[in-house]
């Protein structure tokens, strides 16, 4: 069970890294989609199947392939991009590390890390289902009405591009 | 004794892990599976390529391989061996991480989708999978990824073509692909395959109570079989491929066994959403008439998955390809609103209970809302006639 999580937590850090020191835009955006699978691994490895599942859904198969699909439509994809040193380096670091410092020192912290370990809920997903449709079907339809939002706006983009044309 | 041999594998399993000490079996258990499922539907699809080669050419008027063994029914090994010992080109301007981890990205996934698949009863490889469904479809998101990688690494503008049009149609064909299987989903109200199979098991007299039988489930049933097609870029759906225009597509730049790969793993997504289909609608490993319940069930499942194999070459050798904006429109205004209107269908067949209405609302739904986009699609498409400068 503990050598699954280091497998997991090793690729997916290795992964995360490799997003971002990686050369290549594209390489890059394979190792966060390999970060993403990662982090959906740990999801099932703490028993959390629907969360798993959903993330490998969501993460992989759609915002992955949706940042590959904008690079190869963007740019020219094929060349590498600019060396990794940066003057900004230093303070990015710095930021990072103070973030980091205030998550660890909030999680350390909270309350919930000192309760008792509780069994695992059985039949799961019916229960996400049914507090999705009582206790939390109002920021559901919420989001659901930004996402319509979001969509007829790009439809409403891409008809205008169309008219233009003509 | 039917008993027993509805329970052969599962007795065979079991008698083969109680070889080995207890803190092995788990492992030993699941290596059997996966050698299990590797070996059968390996075999599966080297026969269905003959099959193919064998039914297309019958269709052509033409004979088909007939050189190697009788009624060349070894070609597929010939095939293999030819795949094997080819020189594997990779060009020098690809990529090479990239151009050879993209076949194995495609087959594995695929092949991790049938861990929630029920072959015959207690023959799930992952058993008591909360969430069965959503493995499945969370597999298959992951060849997207994986033509991406083929078409990009290869450094070649067919493949780059290829792939964009093989990602954008898997995209557009998801939707309703996901849309029509919740329709199970919500009446069943569980994503674990082994119940969707289970609430299939009631029979009316002698006729089965399978989804497909029902509105809803037939509509459904329709609209996952072409989402299906189009998800493993299969005729007509075959434009990422399309030889006359891209050569192959987003595996142009292939040789040798990483070719047979991507073969490979259209044809087991083929099989494995084909098996979905009939985990959802036809009942899974239920027999179809009630007294037929003495065959094992096993065989009832490849039973159901031979025909869908057939109806699939039958579709290649008869349909022309479709063009990018008919796919496109076909997906977006026709498929997706139809999806939709079937939730709906399923939830009013859900909240009427039993009796003669929920059919009549349901059927009535289905209908009206099948010739309306019926006519708004054709009638939005409406070309010109067409003038012919020598023909006519």
């Amino acid at each position: 069970m503990d050598w699954a999580f280091f497998i997991l937590a090793a690729v997916t850090l290795a992964s995360a890294v490799g997003a971002m020191a990686l050369r290549r835009l594209v390489h890059c955006a394979l190792a966060l989609a390999l970060a993403f699978a990662g982090l959906a691994g740990l999801y099932l490895q703490l028993g959390a199947q629907f969360v798993g599942l959903a993330q490998v859904l969501v993460y992989v198969g759609a915002v992955a392939v949706l940042i590959v699909f904008a690079l190869m439509l963007t740019r020219n994809v094929a060349a590498a991009t600019q060396p990794l040193g940066s003057p900004s380096w230093p303070l990015g670091l710095a930021v990072a590390a103070l973030a980091f410092g205030a998550l660890v020192a909030a999680i350390l912290s909270s309350p919930a890390i000192q309760r008792p370990v509780r069994e695992l809920p059985s039949g799961t997903v019916q229960q996400i289902g049914i507090r999705l449709m009582t206790d939390f079907v109002l920021p559901l339809e919420v989001i659901a009405l930004l996402l319509t939002v979001a969509l007829i706006g790009a439809v409403i983009i891409a008809m205008q591009e169309e008219r233009s044309r003509e | 004794m039917t008993n027993a041999l509805d329970q052969l594998f599962v007795i065979l399993k079991d008698w083969v892990v109680g070889w080995f000490p207890a803190g092995w079996q788990p492992f030993v258990g699941a290596l059997l599976d996966a050698m299990a499922i590797v070996a059968v539907f390996a075999t599966l699809f080297a026969l269905t390529t003959w099959l193919e080669r064998k039914g297309l050419g019958r269709m052509q008027n033409r004979y088909g391989p007939n050189r190697v063994g009788p009624f060349g029914l070894l070609q597929p090994l010939a095939d293999g061996i030819k795949a094997l010992t080819k020189e594997d080109l990779v060009p020098r301007a690809a990529d090479p991480v990239v151009h050879f981890l993209a076949p194995l990205v495609l087959v594995v996934p695929v092949l991790l989708a049938y861990s929630v698949l029920p072959f015959g009863r207690n023959m799930v490889p992952l058993p008591g999978c909360d969430a069965g469904v959503l493995l499945f479809f969370a597999a298959g998101s992951a060849t997207e990824l994986a033509i991406f990688m083929a078409g990009w690494s290869s450094r070649n503008k067919y493949s780059l073509l290829g792939a964009l049009r093989a990602i954008g149609q898997m995209l557009s064909y998801e939707v309703p692909l996901i849309l029509s299987a919740v329709t199970v989903i919500m009446i069943v109200g569980s994503l674990s395959t082994e119940k969707i199979v289970a609430a299939q098991g009631v029979y009316h007299g002698w006729l089965p109570g399978w989804h497909v039988f029902t509105p809803w489930g037939f509509a459904g049933f329709l609209l996952f079989l072409v989402a299906a097609t189009a998800e493993s870029n299969r005729s007509p759906f075959d434009l990422p491929e399309a030889e006359s225009e891209l050569i192959a597509g987003y595996y142009v730049e292939y040789s040798g066994f990483k070719f047979a790969l991507f073969f490979l793993g259209e044809y087991l997504g083929l099989f494995a959403v084909s098996g979905l289909a009939i985990t959802l609608f036809l009942g899974g490993w239920q027999a179809p008439l009630s007294f037929l319940t003495w065959v094992p069930s096993w065989f009832w499942f490849f039973a159901k998955l031979l025909p869908f194999i057939a109806l699939f070459i039958w579709l290649r050798g008869t349909l022309p390809r479709l063009r990018l904006d008919q796919l496109m429109n076909f997906a977006w205004k026709f498929m997706l609103p139809m999806a939709l209107v079937n939730l709906v269908a399923a939830a009013l067949w859900h909240w009427l209970g039993a009796g003669l209405a929920r059919w009549l609302v349901s059927a009535a739904l289905l209908a009206a809302a099948y010739l309306a986009l019926g006519r708004a699609v054709s009638g939005a498409a409406k070309m010109p006639q067409r003038h012919y400068q020598l023909a006519d």
